[in-house]
């Protein structure tokens, strides 16, 4: 009897915690290069319903991946453009780009809000799933699961093992000494964006595909923010990305598993529901109290434009 | 590349007025080929969309009443992006001037209706700069990012406003639905024209542009934080208190936002329901940015945003679009506007294939 | 110093070089002529085009016009890399180096196709042995002190085995002993072949190591010249065009003490900053004190805590005027009678984006502008104008905005601006670096100026030789503290050049030691 509730608490942690883990590790890769794209909930949206739509009519939610990645990178470049070619604040930039895509997916998704998905199946890794407690709960998952995974251990060799991530890091900590050596910043910058954007997009689709075969305005309901504040929380290294996604998402699913327990809880619902939140902005106040931490990590140059004079 | 960027040697003051009214007609241009591309016939929908709401003086009243709101959080809001405090969460504090305004209203309902009105406002200005405060003090006591702490604020005041209407404050004769009760006569803003629903908060919200203008252009508390806004180590040089700038920057846009939410719920609504999030917190942001952080630009850029909401309305009652459309072309003119930007600063010139001149 | 190779193709040649951006002529038909192993000077104050010219080089700016011929090829270095795989490599002046990261990594960055990270590792212990160069591979580069950081630079461009090494500026950071080191690694690579262009401005230093010279004034050649031939006055007069005058020093009898620091100590908030140790400090009005140190030793920790944009624990600390100040901000300080000249101009000293007449109103304590919360502009422009007439300030007007002046006329109008508020005390740092030789003789004489009228000043400058002009009595920076004092009439520029790397006898200065 325990052992189900453990496992069931493990499992709907991991798929609450894996769309932030594939945004924010593409949130990440962007701020190494230097460049803050807040645009994260709009280009969750526009994934979720392209890879929502395209699911839809074609039957494939292989397609819905790929379509949701699509749409995340060109509201990226979008974002890339604006921001890095015509110098434009990335702050403002990333904020119209959140409300645009909220506003435009709503556009785009409006015929679809009272249809559903297939569920897609997930996938069973056989022998480790047999492992108790904690096999059903790892490895009996989507698929996408395991792309997160992935992904984690992609973004961690590339950032530190290999040269183009090292001129990435570099890119972020000073564009102007890059560009003397001769590296192309601009490039660099408008490449790690759109890795962002199809990231995040990537996000969005399992929030409208897998998590809830459903599409309905405003399901993003924050997470795109809460995957920005997660890069912050984990001081830019991605080891406490992963940790800190799982965390927010034993949150999120603590307050559910609270409200439908039938245990006599004296904190009306909306309390708990807004738990994640309260728990960001704890989570952002005890990250930010340390400067030296954060002169360490943080790419120095987050935020600000850069010109490369001819 | 053949076309570069040239650093202009001074900034184009012609640039800086002329950007906002060319982002309004690109907007406008691609909205004429989104018709198209939807299907519609551009110029009947372009009709529909911008011209409809101003036919009749009900639609200019509905414009000027939908516009209010949002010139009044812009306003706020550009003291504190002038100051580069970037308060995103007006929507949670205005919420919070909704709730504030109705706790007033229906628990003070015996008072006469000028000083209800005047409790009300105060109350709201009051709920919004509580809220707005939370972030001030997290930024300057603890350095926590505002952008986060105020946007995940919002939706906090989202589920307070839902316990209120689903609890304490729930209509008992409202069927079960998620709202208070309707507020008495002496608790809704009075109306300017008789047959018109816009109200005293266009007057509140003329009064308040003036008072900005007064501050940031004539006042040294507004100078003191244009300097933190340009560059903190100079405010930093002049003795000017960043945290000054602050909490000042975010107290300014939760008053304004909290005004606004009062004035939403004493007006045509006339109660807080669970619907009183509305955007207008974030539509405020795409204002303030397009009226350039200044008086006169928030009160034409509120009109157009507001008719942008109107257009919206109309698509879908005529052109069988969804409303949101409305909001595709306010992100699209703040991308516009954020985009030609750059032609202050710079100018374009073409340098063709060769690089070396004799 | 027979070193030349007796090849009579030049290794670099530069033939009528051109740059023009926009409507400035960086560098105008400039030519050039290094041979291999020659140590060439290129002389020139700041702004006259130098790092212009090195960029064309190095492949970072296309010239406009004009020929480059490498070993006697014509070339076309379009980019860094092109450069590096020709043989060139560059030590710049602002380092190019990346603070969070190693020193391998940032050599790694700095190659073209390097080999694995414990490969180069090897590689970089093996130079830096060869030319007594010695660094950890594995430091993170924030820990280096700036000489070191040197050194990785160095290294960097020796593992690509160059023909030609091009050192800009390279002396500025370094305390006297390290720069006579780094000259002996610059000979042993001119004896092996390599050839230096040598970027700098101070002629003691050409005339000791550089062969021949190329003097360049406003972006065009005026001369080349054989240092060893020359004195530093003639070489001063090719590169300013005329002689310095000398300045209008008469003595003085300082008064009473009006800036006071009484050990002082306090630590950074910038995790990669100094703590300041036991400082002691006293200005009398009518004198000019110079602290004499090269930057990073604690110069920035210490003018924070004087003008009040850091507070300090004890308030009794620091006193102006008798008034003790420690916990006060830079307003209050102001209006006690104290003025600042910071460092940085843009972005500190004055808002790019403002108009002078706004950057006027920073700092102004008298006469008072605000009535009733609002600013009285037409006082605070005439103010700003007759600052504009007052100290020469080419500009075009109270309106003009400050990121459009030159370097030297905004720092006359900071100058101007902290000096027309009366002060008692005035504090600068750096007050004429960057800034063209009118507008430095300008403030130097302007200084002396005041300090005759009584006014207690305080400079911090890394050019020794200025504070060797104008101050009455020196003190050295090094490493968060200060040397003891000396009148400038008895010390010479040798004795403040050893001091600078902190070998001072220690005296019997009170020794409050309150912990860091």
């Amino acid at each position: 009897m325990e052992q189900n509730i453990v496992t069931s608490i493990l499992f709907a942690t991991i798929i609450a915690g894996t769309p932030l883990i594939i945004v924010a590790l593409g949130q990440l890769i962007a701020e190494k290069a230097g460049v803050l794209n807040l645009g994260a909930e709009g280009m969750m949206a526009m994934g979720a319903i392209a890879g929502f739509a395209v699911t839809f009519h074609t039957g494939n939610p292989w397609l819905g991946c790929f379509a949701a990645m699509f749409a995340g990178a060109l509201m990226s470049l979008i974002f890339a453009f604006l921001s890095i070619t015509l110098l434009a604040n990335q702050v403002a930039t990333g904020l119209a780009l959140a409300i645009f895509g909220v506003g435009l997916s709503a556009f785009i998704g409006k015929p679809y809000e009272s249809e559903t998905l297939a569920a897609v199946p997930p996938l069973r890794l056989p022998y480790i799933s047999d492992i108790p407690i904690i096999g059903e709960a790892l490895y009996n998952q989507q698929f996408i699961v395991y792309v997160s995974w992935a992904l984690f251990w992609g973004v961690l060799w590339f950032l530190y093992k290999s040269r183009q991530g090292l001129v990435l890091r570099s890119i972020g900590e000073s564009p102007a000494v890059a560009h003397a050596i001769g590296y192309p910043v601009l490039r660099y910058r408008y490449l790690a964006v759109l890795f962002g954007g199809a990231m995040a997009g990537l996000g969005g689709a399992f929030m409208s595909m897998f998590h809830t075969p459903l599409w309905s305005e405003g399901m993003i309901a924050g997470k795109g923010w809460i995957a920005i504040a997660l890069v912050v929380f984990a001081t830019w290294r991605p080891f406490r990305v992963m940790v800190g996604a799982y965390l927010f998402g034993g949150v999120m699913i603590a307050q559910l598993f609270l409200q439908g327990s039938g245990l006599k809880i004296d904190l009306p619902s909306q309390v708990l529901s807004a738990l994640p939140y309260l728990a960001t902005i704890v989570v952002l106040v005890i990250i930010s109290r340390n400067p030296l931490s954060i002169r360490l990590h943080s790419p120095a140059s987050l935020g600000k434009p850069y010109r490369p004079d001819a | 590349m053949l076309l570069k960027f040239e650093k202009r040697p001074v900034a184009s003051e012609l640039m800086r007025y002329i950007s906002p009214v060319l982002s309004i007609a690109m907007t406008l241009a691609c909205g004429f080929i989104l018709f198209g591309l939807l299907g519609k016939d551009p110029i009947k929908a372009f009709e529909i969309f911008f011209i409809n709401p101003l036919k009749t003086s009900y639609g200019i009243s509905e414009l000027f009443l939908k516009a209010t709101p949002l010139i009044l959080i812009a306003t706020g809001l550009s003291i504190g992006f002038r100051a580069n405090v970037w308060n995103i969460g007006a929507e949670g504090q205005f919420i919070l001037g909704a709730i504030a305004a109705t706790g007033v209203a229906i628990h003070f309902d015996y008072h006469p209706k000028l000083l209800l009105l005047t409790e009300m406002a105060i109350a709201g200005m009051l709920g919004g700069m509580l809220w707005a405060g939370i972030t001030a003090f997290l930024r300057t006591r603890f350095n926590t990012n505002e952008i986060l702490v105020s946007l995940m604020l919002v939706y906090v005041a989202q589920y307070l406003a839902e316990w209120f209407v689903h609890g304490p404050w729930k209509d008992p004769d409202g069927f079960g639905f998620p709202q208070t009760v309707l507020f008495t006569e002496n608790a809704l803003l009075p109306t300017l024209f008789d047959g018109l629903r816009v109200n005293l908060s266009l007057l509140v919200a003329l009064f308040f542009l003036v008072i900005a203008y007064i501050f940031i252009f004539k006042s040294f508390s507004g100078f003191k934080m244009l300097v933190s806004g340009y560059a903190k180590a100079a405010s930093r040089y002049a003795g000017f208190s960043i945290n000054s700038s602050v909490w000042l920057g975010l107290l300014a846009g939760g008053a304004m936002a909290g005004i606004a939410g009062m004035t939403d719920v004493s007006g045509p609504g006339g109660q807080l329901t669970a619907h009183i999030s509305n955007g207008y917190g974030f539509a405020a942001i795409i204002v303030a940015y397009v009226g350039r952080l200044h008086p006169v630009g928030i009160f034409f850029s509120g009109l157009l945003m507001a008719l942008l909401y109107l257009g919206g309305e109309q698509a879908q009652h005529y052109l069988n679009l969804p409303a949101s459309i409305g909001r595709v072309f306010q992100g699209m003119l703040l991308f516009f506007l954020l985009g030609l930007d750059i032609l202050v600063q710079y100018r374009i010139r073409y340098t063709g294939f060769t690089r070396k001149e004799a | 110093m027979n070193t030349m190779a007796s090849s009579p193709t030049p290794l670099l040649e530069l033939k009528g070089m051109r740059k023009v951006y926009q409507t400035v002529v960086a560098n105008d038909h400039i030519d050039l002529c290094v041979l291999p192993g020659e140590i060439h000077a290129v002389l020139g104050e700041n702004g006259a085009g130098k790092s212009t010219l090195m960029k064309m080089i190095y492949g970072v700016t296309q010239p406009t016009a004009g020929k480059l011929f490498w070993q006697g090829q014509d070339t076309n270095i379009s980019n860094p890399s092109q450069a590096r795989k020709l043989g060139i490599g560059m030590v710049f002046q602002h380092f190019s180096l990346f603070e969070t990261l190693s020193v391998v990594e940032n050599v790694a960055l700095g190659l073209d196709n390097p080999p694995k990270l414990k490969q180069l590792a090897q590689d970089i212990t093996e130079i830096s042995n060869r030319y007594e160069l010695p660094i950890d591979p594995f430091r993170s580069v924030h820990t280096l002190s700036v000489g070191e950081m040197q050194r990785v630079e160095i290294i960097r461009c020796l593992l690509q085995e160059p023909k030609l090494l091009i050192m800009d500026e390279p002396t500025s950071v370094l305390a006297p002993s390290a720069v006579r080191k780094l000259f002996e690694t610059l000979r042993q690579l001119a004896a092996e072949g390599c050839s230096i262009l040598y970027i700098s401005h101070k002629l003691d230093e050409i005339q000791a190591l550089c062969h021949t010279a190329t003097v360049i004034r406003s972006g065009k050649v005026v001369a080349t010249c054989t240092p060893a031939n020359e004195t530093p006055q003639s070489m001063a007069r090719m590169m300013i065009g005329k002689d310095l005058t000398a300045y209008k020093h008469q003595a003085s009898i300082p008064g009473e003490t009006l800036l006071k620091i009484s050990g002082m100590s306090c630590a950074s908030n910038d995790p990669f900053g100094i703590h300041l140790n036991n400082i002691h400090l006293a200005v009398r009005a009518g004198e000019i004190l110079g602290v004499a140190g090269i930057s990073g030793n604690g110069q920035k920790e210490l003018l924070y805590a004087i003008s009040g944009e850091e507070l300090v624990s004890q308030s009794d600390a620091i006193q102006i005027c008798g008034v003790n100040v420690g916990k006060m901000n830079a307003r209050g300080r102001r209006q006690l009678g104290l003025s600042f000249v910071p460092e940085e101009r843009l972005g500190r000293g004055a808002v790019p984006e403002m108009s002078l007449q706004d950057n006027a109103l920073l700092t102004m304590i008298k006469p008072v502008v605000v009535e009733h919360g609002l600013v009285q502009s037409d006082k605070v422009r005439a103010y700003a104008s007759a600052c504009i007439e007052k100290f020469d300030v080419k500009c075009n007007g109270p309106q003009s905005e400050a990121q459009s002046l030159s370097g030297g006329n905004l720092q006359k109008f900071i100058v101007g601006r902290e000096i027309m508020q009366d002060p008692k005390v005035i504090v600068l740092a750096q007050p004429t670096w960057g800034v063209d030789i009118g507008a430095a003789l300008f403030i130097r004489q302007t200084l002396l100026e005041l300090r005759n009228k009584g006014v207690a000043i305080l400079v911090i400058s890394e050019e020794i030789d200025e504070l060797f002009e104008i101050s009455d009595r020196i003190v050295v920076m090094a490493d968060g503290k200060l040397s003891p004092t000396k009148l400038t009439q008895d010390t010479n520029v040798e004795e403040i050049g050893v001091w600078m790397s902190g070998l001072w006898p220690e005296t019997d200065q009170p020794t409050a030691l309150a912990a860091v």
